[in-house]
């Protein structure tokens, strides 16, 4: 089941970011995502991409998840990683718990061995970091102040600016 | 699954195109992406066959301006209409935070609105979500064609509870905001 209505707070962002930034150097990746199973980018670091990259986090997503059944339909529970392999640019992407994916951009200035290898640690250092976070949003108070009816009455005025012929 | 992020001071929502084949998801999209202003949109991505048949999903990311210091972005989805694609509808359904039923207001394709709702209910039974339980709205496109059902009809059909529902000519925009602009605020609601 995929979690609903989850958050990131401020002192698990730089924890995530933390590890992500260590993997980045041990690795020497280009880039490093970390987005959840429904596409919402949660971090990214590295050289900035060149491409849009909330259509690159939904597609990463759509492309785990489409394996995942097909891991199903040949007997698997899912692909915990999966690989592609371009002629200059490659991915690694790795499910970190069972909401989260880790997207590891990388070139030639590294090796698959060595981006696996590190995307490992990565992978477990983040669920513990997911893990407290959850256990967090287990215990969270429902109410919630910053999103009053202030907040509601602002963001209908920015959908009706928007959304207009 | 709206992920909201203390830290980068972001908000991110789901919201859903449903509808059976060819009743007009990615011209509401397409629509919406035309009018939007640059800064606002990200790029439209677009999985579809040859034939512009939709073969995974559309895809646009929308950014509103800051609210109350947070940056809001509705991800806005289509799903294949055509009923072998179901596996993939389930997937774009996951995580949904709101849902637009685009039905096909044409005599003809009576029977495949009645499908794919049904379908729908499916699918969210899957995630152990029903309708009720998430921002919805029903959009009748295709007014400005030739033999389609009364509303009054369709709403009998299609909307017995009542949710909030429009007329709609998607490549000509009537209707498209309206029908995005009441899911978008009910979504931000429930944030509240």
């Amino acid at each position: 089941m995929v979690r609903t209505n989850w958050k990131v707070f401020e002192e698990d962002y730089w924890a995530i970011n933390t590890i992500l930034q260590e993997l980045l150097k041990n690795s020497n990746a280009a880039s490093v995502l970390l987005l959840d199973k429904t596409g919402q980018l949660i971090s990214s670091l590295g050289d900035p991409p060149q491409f849009d990259m909330h259509g690159f986090a939904s597609l990463c997503a759509a492309d785990f998840e489409a394996n995942a059944q097909l891991a199903i339909l040949i007997g698997e529970k899912d692909f915990s990683t999966l690989y592609h392999q371009g002629s200059n640019e490659s991915m690694y992407l790795a499910r970190v718990e069972q909401n989260i994916i880790l997207v590891i951009l990388f070139d030639k200035r590294t090796t698959l061995g060595l981006v696996r290898l590190r995307a490992k640690k990565a992978v477990d250092n983040l669920e513990t970091v997911i893990r407290r976070l959850y256990g967090k949003l287990e215990y969270e108070n429902e109410e919630n102040n910053e999103f009053n009816e202030e907040f509601v009455q602002q963001a209908e005025l920015e959908i009706d600016s928007l959304f207009t012929d | 699954m709206s992920l909201i992020n203390y830290s980068s001071r972001e908000i991110n929502v789901k919201i859903v195109y449903y509808g059976p084949g060819l009743c007009g998801k990615t011209t509401n999209i397409q629509y919406i992406y035309d009018k939007v202003t640059p800064e606002t949109k990200g790029k439209l991505i677009t999985l579809a066959t040859e034939m512009d048949r939709t073969l995974f999903f559309d895809f646009l990311p929308l950014e509103l301006g800051k609210v109350k210091g947070f940056k809001t972005r509705f991800h806005l989805y289509t799903v294949p209409g055509q009923v072998y694609y179901d596996a993939s509808r389930k997937l774009i359904l996951r995580g949904v935070d709101g849902i637009i039923f685009v039905a096909d207001s044409q005599r003809s394709r009576y029977d495949a609105n009645i499908e794919s709702l049904y379908n729908l209910h499916e699918n969210l039974a899957d995630y152990q979500l029903k309708l009720d339980d998430i921002p919805y709205a029903i959009q009748y496109n295709k007014r400005d064609l030739p033999d389609v059902i009364a509303v009054k009809d369709l709403e009998e059909e299609l909307n017995p509870k009542h949710y909030p529902s429009f007329e709609a000519v998607a490549p000509k925009g009537t209707g498209v905001f309206d029908t995005l602009k009441t899911v978008a605020k009910s979504v931000l609601r429930n944030l509240s």
